[in-house]
This record gives C-alpha cells, structure tokens and sequence, in this order.
C-alpha cells in the first residue's frame, strides 16, 4: 500500500497514502489520494480516459482537478473549442485524459458533438468518465445510455451534487450504479469532494479484465435486427480493425450524413486506434 | 394539437414525433419523446422561437420544430 509516487510536477514529497485517502469533503490534497498532477505532459501512460458529459456539468473542473491545468471553466456554451488533453498519476500509474466538447448525444450531427462521438466511438479510451448534473439528471441521463451502448469501460461521475444538495434532490447512487452496470461517483468537483473516490473507480475500471459489455438495444422488429446484422457484418468485412460496427450499422440505417460519408470515402478507417492497453510515449 | 400551438404557460404531453431523419434525431436528443412532458415558458415578440421546460432543461425551438410534434394538452 506505501507505493512511492513519482510526483514530477508536485513540489512536494508525498506522505504515505492514508487509506483510500479518507478525506471524502474536504479539497483534493494529491498527498493524500495517491494522486500527482502532471500537466500538460502525462510522459509514459499506461491509460487513456476521456471525460464526456453534457455541455456545463463540470468536466473541465474535474479535468483541472485532476491534471492541475487551467482548462477553461466557465458558465456559457461552446467554451471547449476541441478537446484538451493532460497527464496525471494514480497508484503510480501513469493516465493520459482528454476533456471533451459538451455533448448531448452521440447521435446527431454538429462539429463539437462529432470530437466527442469520433474519440470515444474509435478513440477506444480505457475508461470513458461520463460528467453529469445531478440536479438535472433525467437531462444527462440519455448520452450516459448511448455512451453504454457503446463500452462498459464507464464511470458516471455524478457531479453538482452540492447544487443538487442546496435544491433538496438526493439522488440513490447505489439503484443508479446498479441500473447502469457501472460505478456512480458523487462528486461535487469544485470542492474536490468525491474526487478521491472518482479516482478509486477510474483506477478499478481501467484496470479491469472484465468489464460489463456494451449495453445492447433490442429491437422487437426481427426484420430490422436482421437489416443491422448483415450491415455490421459487411462493415467489419470492409474495416475490420473497426469496434462497434453494430453501432455503425444501426447509424447507417438511420441515414446519419457524417458516418455515411465517413463510411464512403473510408476515413471511417482512419479512426480505428489501437486496441486499449496499449502503452505509448507521449509525442 | 402540436406544440406551436400550446399557449404560453401551459403544460402538455408529447405523443408523436411528424418528422424524420436528422431533424427527428435532433428532437429526440433535446428530449422531446412520446411522454415526455413540456411547458411552453417564453415567445420572443414574435412567436417565434418559443422556449420550453422540458425534463428539467429550457429548450429553444423554431416554429417548424415545434410543429413536428404532436402534444395532447394538460388537463386544467
Ligand atoms: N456548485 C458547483 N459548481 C460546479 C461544480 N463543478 C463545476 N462547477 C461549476 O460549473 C460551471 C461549469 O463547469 P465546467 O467545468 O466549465 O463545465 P464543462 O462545460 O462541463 O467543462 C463552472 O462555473 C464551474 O465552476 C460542482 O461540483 N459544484
Ligand atoms: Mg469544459
């Protein structure tokens, strides 16, 4: 458990990690949650999570939290331009993590929403941390439903709970967790409180071998489960390094202009990365 | 009726989507399902765009948007 932690990018020697970092409300003191921020420059990592979530729940405030940048925090749309990327490590792991443009859906068509679907559709992060307000949930809830249709690689960090606390909403993790199939994380992320356990979960989720599979629609019409299956099975065929082809599938027959064109020209290729686990320097 | 022409202030359940394609997708993604519930909050001066409360979030919809949808009135 007394890991020593390199801490480049902390002017500090690390006390030894007290269980779990037990300081569940009070601000995140790296010292205590086996956290060092890294910056810019994550160096050697061994994973990769991308933070998504509607527009203004927060991610860009767990995203400084958690790398010790100053990513842009605000209160308008449109303030994540294109994604924003950082370092930190956990346990003395090394994790590269991307901040990504507010999104509502996977699903429909805008330049922000299309960053967003392309890093974590063939981005393939390890843990893909879903950002969402917990003082409107049923709002959030439907991006953290396509974002399972595609990986069960999820922690939901509920955030604002604070805001939520003020408002007289409590929100039962524990049935949510278990509805979902993946970790819910209070948090109230501009105190700090609840990162340490944030992180506790990106750490079990990254490291897993078994995570929960993707969530699967069914669709009570055979004729259009048969209609997704042939298609998948001629998308792998024509890019077969490609996850989630029945995902693919099911856009094409919907007639999404940007993965019909990515899907004609090729480039759908391109956006296959290498599978996750991968340990890379960073360029 | 559809929901261009539910009066400001007040409250109504959807019940189809008219329309398809992107646009049906987009409704969907702002939260505008058969059962959803919708509250017709602000016109600008001129009727159009109109804002509406729908599961907890203000929502800004043009005239043509808000004629795609079909509503059934709150009972008052
Ligand atoms: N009360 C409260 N405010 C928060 C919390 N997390 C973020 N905020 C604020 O919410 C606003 C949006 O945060 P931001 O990180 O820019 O959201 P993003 O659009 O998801 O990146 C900012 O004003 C933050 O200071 C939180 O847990 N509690
Ligand atoms: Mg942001």
């Amino acid at each position: 458990m007394a890991t020593p932690l390199p801490t480049p990018g902390v002017g500090r020697t690390p006390e030894p990690p007290d269980a779990g970092g037990a300081c569940a409300s009070c601000a995140l003191a790296p010292e205590a949650t086996r956290l060092a921020r890294l910056g810019l420059d994550p160096g050697r990592y061994s994973h990769v999570v991308a933070l998504a979530g509607n527009p203004n729940t927060g991610k860009s405030t767990v995203f400084n939290a958690l790398t010790g940048l100053r990513q842009h925090v605000g209160n308008w749309a449109g303030k994540t331009v294109a994604r924003a990327e950082g370092g930190f490590s956990y346990g003395g792991v090394g994790y590269r993590i991307v901040d990504l443009p507010g999104t509502y859906s996977l699903l429909s068509a805008s330049a922000d929403e299309d960053v967003a679907r392309d890093v974590l559709l063939f981005g393939r992060p390890d843990v893909t941390v879903v950002v969402v307000d917990a003082t409107r949930l049923e709002r959030n809830l439907p991006l953290v439903l396509q974002v399972r249709q595609i990986t069960g690689r999820v922690v939901v960090a509920l955030n604002l709970v604070d805001e939520a606390r003020r408002h007289g909403i409590t929100v039962d993790v524990r049935h949510l967790a278990r509805e979902l199939g993946v970790p819910v994380v209070a948090t109230a992320a501009r105190r700090g409180e609840g990162l340490p356990d944030l992180l506790a979960a990106i750490e079990q989720v990254a490291t897993t071998d078994d995570p929960p599979p993707p969530l699967r629609l069914v669709h009570r019409d055979p004729e259009l489960e048969r209609a997704v299956a042939t298609l998948a099975d001629q998308v792998a065929a024509r890019f077969p390094t490609l996850p989630n082809t029945r995902w693919v599938a099911l856009r094409l027959l919907e007639g999404d202009p940007g993965i019909e064109a990515a899907v004609r020209d090729g480039s759908l290729g391109d956006l296959a990365a290498p599978p996750p686990g991968t340990v890379e320097a960073a360029g | 009726m559809t929901l261009d022409e539910l009066p400001r202030g007040d409250r109504a359940v959807v019940t189809a989507l008219d329309i398809r394609g992107g646009a049906r997708r987009r409704l969907m993604d702002l939260g505008l399902l058969p059962g959803s519930a919708v509250h017709a909050e602000m016109t600008s001066p001129l009727g159009d765009p109109t804002a509406y409360e729908i599961r907890g979030a203000l929502v800004v919809l043009r005239r043509e948007q808000a004629r795609a949808v079909h509503v059934e009135p709150e009972g008052r």
